[in-house]
């Protein structure tokens, strides 16, 4: 991987002419690493919990880990400004985490209990929080791309400055609808910022196999919507191109397109038996470009943090996560009523 | 030998038009391919260019005439050597009776507006009407509700209402822009609404009332607007996404049935998406396969949506106010050949109907024939006709599909004790295999002869005339059908 290699997928001559960034990530302030250190580690241990909870049988369906990818929500989250909107797709347990929705009602949620925060009727791929301005999780590949656009589309109409965040994977990144919203996007130049998680395989396809261009910055080259290339597992990289992404679209200019590249330690879901790639790739992964590992380091060194002093906000975080599988394994089940509740709403009359 | 010009069709569901101006007058030469007149509609204009080279001999039809039928003479061309009195000197009389002449191949094409070529508008062969018979029966409502008991049609307004004549697409354009001056919310998106008015001309002059911002043109891109639109409806916003057809809406269909009704139920009721999704549904006439489905009984089919199918511009225009105003999505199914029928529309401030109720559109004892859309002009029609052999049918029009006014069709099968179904949509699972459904749950008892369905047979829409016709019911299809519940 390309550590904080950037390059411009810069559209055709009519894209803006913005100054490079400096080669080198930029650097974070402590307070910064030590949020980033907090957020991703929350992620990471809430993701490992999920796992741990599906293979005892707790939680049911599809759950889609997001282990190894926290850097790319964590970093773009800290770039937003109050208001700012967030769409995913079905990964997205760590998206709602850095959103700041509540540990236990998406644990609880994923073991599809009353107090899970889509009452237990969305599960793993659906929930949704309009106060932290979270539009989902949603099941459908690429699905999430013309509903963000849409978000940015509002924003628009009603002249607030908000920018809507959409994520979506390299797989998502083939389907119809990608390119009929990054048409209208830039037609109408809306405030949205499509962050594409390249994460290198599709479910088991190598990003080779399925796609004819790798380079995802240089997706919206055909409707001049201008990209970069980040290193998505370095969380000062992602900051960095999230600011200058979302300040492009918040100053009117239209949309931008940021390839994260990253990578899943994980199966797709936890049913995937990962044969597609070796052991090998996945543990230097872990050993030489973890998101987490990265911003410890530096905690320690640059910081001076003491082995103490990280242990607590371990400790710390551990015990949210605790709280939060405690909580899911025990709230009860939707009341039986609710399966008739929540499909139309009342019309005021 | 002298060549008639022949009024020309220009959409497959015109049968009328105005002669607005002739660019050439009698005793000028034309070559093939010169623009003669212009002629209009309530959806377009379109010139009339020459095909053959001569004199033009004589103007049947003068400028400014209205309701020029297709297919009447509207000039007399004198061929070449031919002596230009003796041409129009046997021009047929004007007014005169007898059918138009069947457009021969001397009739001039239509030169289509050039954005029309998007829809496969151009071109067409001037349509073979759908025969008298099958003519919507026009309702014959009063001017003024007088008297609401005998009314039935007309019960939900009240007495005393002033009514005004209009098409269901003046009531459907109606409806959204009083809908817009009401709510900025409300804007309205789709495939050249805004400064092409309306393919079939239902959003003529929103853009010039409320501007780009609320009234918006979209790149032909069915499946990424629908997902704009719903996501836009996420926020609170209230998008009326219009499709030219809904044909085209499959393509969309993934982002209205996944992401529009299901979203409410899959966050506990957190986000819902106040969403109406409009346009033509069904068979127009003449377009084949792909550009003639009824999807009424597809989006029924989904809890989440609501599924409205006006026969009326009245029951037009207040349920689409409704649909506009309702925090769910709503499939709003409209008909291309109802757009220019002309219906009393009372003239109230602000008038809506109630999604969810079907109308007993008229009384009768014997049988109720269950209806909805455009199924209602067989309908009517057959409920006349039965009147004359003394059946007296109840005719039920159901305009909400989803959710279903069982109660309304139930009272009344318990009344008559038989029901005829009549849609143009295919047999398996459609709406009247739902209606029979139901009415064998909460009415069997009731039932002096097994429920039967009338409905668009089981095929793709054929092209040809004769074939497209046998596709589609018929009046005589639902006389039958009720005389067999009836055992007449």
């Amino acid at each position: 991987m390309a550590v904080a290699a950037r390059k411009a997928g810069r559209a055709g001559s009519g894209a803006a002419n913005k100054t490079k960034q400096a080669l080198n990530s930029p650097q974070f302030e402590k307070d910064q690493d030590l949020h980033a250190y907090r957020e991703m580690l929350l992620i990471r241990r809430f993701e490992e919990k999920s796992g741990q909870m599906y293979g005892m049988g707790l939680i049911g369906g599809f759950c889609h880990l997001y282990i190894g990818q926290e850097a790319v929500v964590v970093g773009m989250q800290m770039a937003t400004k109050e208001g700012d909107q967030v769409i995913t797709g079905y990964r997205d347990h760590g998206h709602m985490l850095a959103c700041g929705m509540d540990a236990k009602g998406v644990m609880a949620e994923l073991t599809g209990r009353r107090g899970g925060l889509s009452k237990g009727k969305g599960g793993s791929m659906h929930m949704f929080s309009k106060e932290k301005h979270f539009y989902g999780g949603h099941g459908i590949v690429g699905a999430q791309v013309s509903l963000g656009t849409g978000i940015a589309f509002a924003n628009r109409y009603r002249e607030d400055d908000s920018v809507c965040l959409t994520y979506f994977g390299d797989g998502a990144a083939n389907q119809g609808q990608v390119y009929e919203s990054f048409n209208m996007a830039e037609l109408w130049k809306l405030p949205v910022v499509y962050v594409i998680e390249n994460n290198r395989y599709a479910m088991g396809t190598a990003v080779s196999r399925a796609s004819a261009q790798t380079d995802f910055s240089k997706r919206g080259v055909s409707f001049n919507i201008p990209g970069e290339q980040v290193d998505g597992m370095d969380v000062r990289a992602v900051y960095a191109a999230g600011q200058r992404a979302i300040e492009h679209a918040r100053s009117g200019k239209g949309p931008y397109i940021l390839e994260m590249q990253t990578y899943r330690y994980r199966g797709h879901s936890m049913s995937d038996p990962a044969k597609y790639r070796t052991k090998d790739e996945v543990t230097r992964m872990r050993e030489e470009h973890d998101p987490i590992e990265q911003v410890r380091r530096r905690l320690l060194e640059s910081w001076k943090l003491s082995e103490d002093e990280l242990k607590s906000i371990d400790s710390r975080v551990r015990e949210i996560v605790n709280e939060a599988a405690e909580f899911a394994t025990h709230d009860p089940e939707p009341d039986p009523s609710e399966l008739y509740t929540d499909i139309l709403l009342e019309a005021a009359r | 030998m002298a060549i008639d010009i022949l009024m020309p069709a220009l959409s497959p569901t015109m049968e009328q038009g105005k002669l607005a101006k002739w660019l050439k007058k009698e005793g000028d030469p034309v070559k093939p391919g010169d623009v003669l007149a212009e002629i209009e509609t309530d959806k377009a204009t379109m010139e009339v260019e020459a095909i053959d080279e001569g004199i033009l001999a004589k103007i049947l039809v003068s400028d400014g005439t209205d309701n020029v039928a297709v297919n009447t003479p509207i000039a007399v061309l004198a061929g070449e050597g031919e002596d230009v009195s003796a041409a129009a000197a046997k021009a047929p009389a004007q007014g005169g009776g007898g059918p138009p002449p069947a457009p021969g191949p001397s009739a001039p094409q239509p030169a289509p507006v050039p954005d029309m070529q998007a829809e496969g508008m151009t071109d067409r062969p001037a349509p073979i009407n759908r025969s008298d018979a099958d003519r919507p029966a026009q309702p014959a409502a009063p001017s003024v509700i007088t008297n609401r008991s005998t009314d039935k049609a007309m019960a939900e307004i009240p007495e005393g209402t002033e009514m005004v004549n209009m098409t269901v697409r003046e009531a459907l354009r109606d409806a959204m822009a009083e809908e817009m001056r009401r709510d900025e919310n409300v804007f309205v998106m789709g495939e050249e609404v805004a400064e092409y008015q309306g393919a079939y001309k239902v959003t003529q002059g929103l853009l010039q009332e409320f501007g780009a911002r609320r009234v918006i043109d979209t790149p032909i891109t069915e499946h990424g607007f629908a997902g704009v639109g719903v996501g836009a409806a996420f926020t609170g916003l209230r998008p009326v996404v219009e499709f030219m057809t809904f044909n085209f809406a499959m393509q969309a269909i993934d982002q209205i049935v996944n992401s529009a009704a299901k979203t409410l139920y899959m966050s506990g009721g957190q986000l819902g998406a106040p969403i109406v999704f409009r346009g033509p549904n069904g068979a127009a006439a003449r377009v084949a396969a792909q550009h003639s489905q009824d999807y009424a009984a597809w989006y029924s089919a989904i809890p989440g949506l609501k599924v409205v199918v006006p026969y009326s511009a009245s029951d037009a225009k207040g349920l689409l106010k409704s649909a506009i105003r309702d925090p769910n999505p709503v499939i709003f199914l409209e008909n291309e050949i109802l757009y220019g029928q002309s219906f009393p529309v009372p003239k109230l401030d602000d008038f809506t109907i109630p999604i969810g109720k079907a109308r007993i559109h008229r009384e009768g004892k014997d049988v109720t024939i269950v209806s909805f859309g455009i199924g209602m002009t067989y309908a009517l029609k057959a409920a006349q006709e039965l009147e004359a052999e003394g059946i007296q049918a109840e005719v039920v029009d159901l305009r909400t599909i989803r959710p279903m006014d069982t109660e309304t069709v139930v009272a009344s099968v318990m009344k008559t004790g038989r029901c005829v179904t009549v849609e143009e949509g295919y047999p398996q699972s459609g709406v009247g295999a739902e209606i029979a459904a139901r009415i064998m749950e909460h009415a069997f008892d009731y039932l002096d002869a097994p429920v039967v369905r009338v409905t668009g047979k089981d095929v793709p829409m054929p092209y040809a005339a004769n074939l497209e016709k046998l596709a589609l019911p018929t009046v005589g299809e639902v006389v039958q059908a009720v005389k067999t519940v009836c055992y007449r």
